[in-house]
């Protein structure tokens, strides 16, 4: 390469840094977003209300057999709850009690924000087992799959994870209920043994892991099976890429050629993914909460919905849309911090 | 015409099949013979320029010597050494040796590293050079095919399609080699930029004494690069002559018809097309006896059940070999 020559008034030339650009059109990018976002939020908190009150039943209605509940009764709870008011001034004592914290439960007149709080740490063991279990073993599947396309880990991958996705969560939650408790007698139902908590501290820390892992590979097997088939496809298509070819060409190692040039490419999409994880901290259990008992969110917001305990609903609903508007604008970010090609506007 | 004319390179009987399958087993049904026993050499210093239409087999033939694809049957002998029964890890030795420039600039660079390091990347992994020596030859390069090498922290989707092209090409320079395959590596661009890119690839070749196996279906781009040319047609050579010879007297009627459907910058030309009719077959089911004769405006019985063998035409020296039975 020697006779190579060099234009040395070329190579002087500065190379120009933009990175503090940079960093100014991310913060531009995110004042943007949180402020369009925020517009957001209250349009989609107010449609929220406006759908929840439209919806047949309210508090005053949920037990009518009851043959202590006479109409002046109704009527007062109605008053007490402002049932009466018109919708839009329901809302204004939504946000004010919501922003002073004074928000309480229709049905048990209980702070609605430490409830929710409560129910959160219930769900965060769960949620998080669950997302690790998903995002460690789909990964491995699909990319395995995918590098090995056609042999028969593929082939048996595929079998099962089609298996897993058309089968019901919740017909394989009862099938590990009836055989881990029947064959192994491990406690699963509830986030503890009742009457543990004079036990010693490893049993108590054993209970609590038994209870915790079953709903979580419960909750994460449909996950698996879906996210592996995504990964797989797209880790695919990648392969079929020019630019892997290329780097087949420079004669790099096949380890170097898919880990190195395929594998960042192929994982783009799931970034973005990984920023709508987020509002699957409420939702994302629902099924499985009420199979196994958990004291979640997922079941709080369920039992709430029968019982028409609004503000419960509405907070549940408000928390949903914070944290989808958040995942999304993480999403967002992340997109163009990983991928060259994507500018923030 | 070739400097001197020592072979880098030795292509015997190469053959490549790819299997059909079908059915619940997968089984294989039939082979598509997109190369079907091609033979070639070719010398240091030379440009091979390899044409023919679409789906003829060309840039499997050149993904073949260089082992992208793997080869069905045949030798590959590249510096006395047969590439087709290296090791994984000679054969990346060898890729310092023979490299592939490819048709897509956009599609072939992968969108998440930078230029530079695109192009510095093969001599990292040969371990070739780092540090500032590495800065410095990647420096070289860009400045070398045309491009500033303050650019290198950029992204390909940053450039265009000739920049790009040029990018490929300092990416395939990068490791020095005696061999390239430029895979249709301008059919993907404007013809001004088509223009500076052969430009750059002839230059290149003079100055590092460069062995082209240029792979287009773009007559004028052969004519004006290559020294030899080879026609292709379903799978199989028709016809080898040095470019002028090719060009003044075509022998096979399928090089007679490619040539007279090359438009000539000259309106008053009287036109002088031949039409072949029907479709090129499939390479699925090739006919019997010479492939082209479905179509040949000059065929004779022996055409439809003898494959025609090597002719060569005028002294073997001079290289002129077509397969036709026109010229037993």
């Amino acid at each position: 390469m020697a006779k190579i020559g060099v234009d040395a008034g070329l190579l002087s030339d500065a190379v120009i840094g933009s990175s503090r650009d940079n960093r100014s059109t991310m913060w531009n990018f995110i004042v943007r977003n949180v402020a369009q976002r925020l517009i957001l939020l209250v349009i989609v908190s107010f449609v929220a209300h406006s759908f929840i009150h439209l919806a047949p039943g309210e508090p005053s209605e949920v037990d009518p057999m009851n043959p202590r509940m006479k109409p002046e009764d109704i009527a007062k709870i109605r008053a007490a709850f402002h049932l009466d008011e018109p919708l839009y001034v329901q809302y204004a004592y939504w946000i004010r009690d919501l922003a002073t914290g004074e928000l309480k439960s229709f049905k048990d007149s209980q702070p609605v924000l430490p409830k929710i709080w409560d129910r959160f740490l219930n769900s965060l063991p769960l949620f998080i087992l669950a997302t690790i279990l998903v995002w460690t073993w789909a990964f491995p599947t699909g990319i395995y799959g995918a590098v090995f396309r056609g042999g028969m880990y593929d082939r048996g991958t595929v079998l099962l994870s089609y298996a897993l996705i058309s089968v019901p969560g919740f017909f394989l939650s009862y099938l590990a209920i009836l055989w881990v408790v029947g064959w192994f007698g491990v406690p699963v139902i509830s986030i503890k043994t009742f009457g543990m908590e004079h036990a010693e501290l490893p049993y108590k820390i054993m209970d609590r892991v038994w209870h915790l892992v079953i709903p979580s590979i419960m909750a994460a097997i449909g996950g698996i099976a879906i996210l592996s088939r995504y990964v797989r496809s797209q880790m695919l298509e990648v392969l079929g890429q020019d630019y892997v070819r290329t780097a087949r060409a420079k004669g790099l190692t096949e380890d170097a050629v898919i880990y190195g040039h395929a594998l960042g490419n192929a994982l783009l999409p799931f970034v973005t993914m990984f920023g709508l994880l987020l509002p699957g901290l409420i939702g994302g259990s629902v099924i499985f909460e009420q199979i196994f008992a958990w004291p979640g969110l997922g079941r709080l917001g369920y039992e709430a919905i029968l019982s028409r305990d609004f503000p419960i609903i509405m907070t549940l609903n408000f928390i949903a849309a914070v944290l989808t508007l958040l995942g999304t604008l993480i999403s967002d970010i992340l997109y163009a911090v990983v991928d060259p090609r994507i500018r923030l506007h | 015409m070739p400097e001197s004319t020592t072979s880098l390179l030795q292509v015997t009987g190469l053959k490549k099949y790819f299997p059909v399958r079908s059915g619940l087993f997968s089984r294989v049904s039939a082979w598509v013979k997109a190369v079907d026993d091609v033979s070639f050499h070719l010398g240091q210093g030379e440009t091979l320029g390899l044409v023919g239409e679409s789906g003829c087999g060309k840039t499997t033939v050149g993904r073949s010597l260089l082992r992208l694809m793997e080869p069905t049957a045949g030798s590959v002998t590249f510096e006395g050494k047969n590439v087709l029964t290296l090791s994984a890890k000679e054969l990346r030795q060898t890729r310092r040796r023979m490299q592939i420039i490819f048709q897509d600039p956009y599609s072939s660079l992968n969108p998440r590293m930078t230029i530079g390091s695109i192009v510095s990347e093969p001599l990292k992994i040969h371990q070739i050079a780092k540090g500032q020596d590495l800065q410095d030859r990647v420096n070289q390069l860009f400045i070398r095919v045309g491009l500033r090498p303050e650019h290198q922290s950029r992204y390909p989707h940053e450039f265009s399609g000739g920049q790009r092209q040029r990018v490929g090409i300092a990416r395939a320079l990068a490791l020095n080699p005696k061999f390239i395959v430029c895979d249709e590596a301008v059919s993907a661009l404007d013809v001004s930029i088509q223009a500076q890119i052969l430009n750059l690839l002839r230059d290149l070749q003079k100055e590092f004494h460069l062995s082209y196996l240029f792979i287009t279906h773009d007559l004028n781009v052969v004519q004006y690069l290559a020294d030899r040319i080879a026609v292709m047609y379903v799978g199989k050579f028709a016809e080898v002559a040095p470019a002028e010879d090719l060009f003044a007297s075509p022998k096979h009627p399928y090089t007679q018809a490619l040539l007279s459907a090359n438009p000539v910058p000259d309106p008053t030309a009287p036109p002088k097309r031949i039409i072949l009719p029907g479709d090129v077959p499939s390479p699925l089911h090739p006919p019997a006896g010479c492939r082209f004769h479905p179509r040949c405006p000059e065929v004779m019985d022996v055409c439809k059940t003898v494959e025609p063998k090597l002719t060569q035409i005028g002294p073997p020296e001079k290289g002129h070999q077509v397969w036709c039975h026109l010229y037993p």
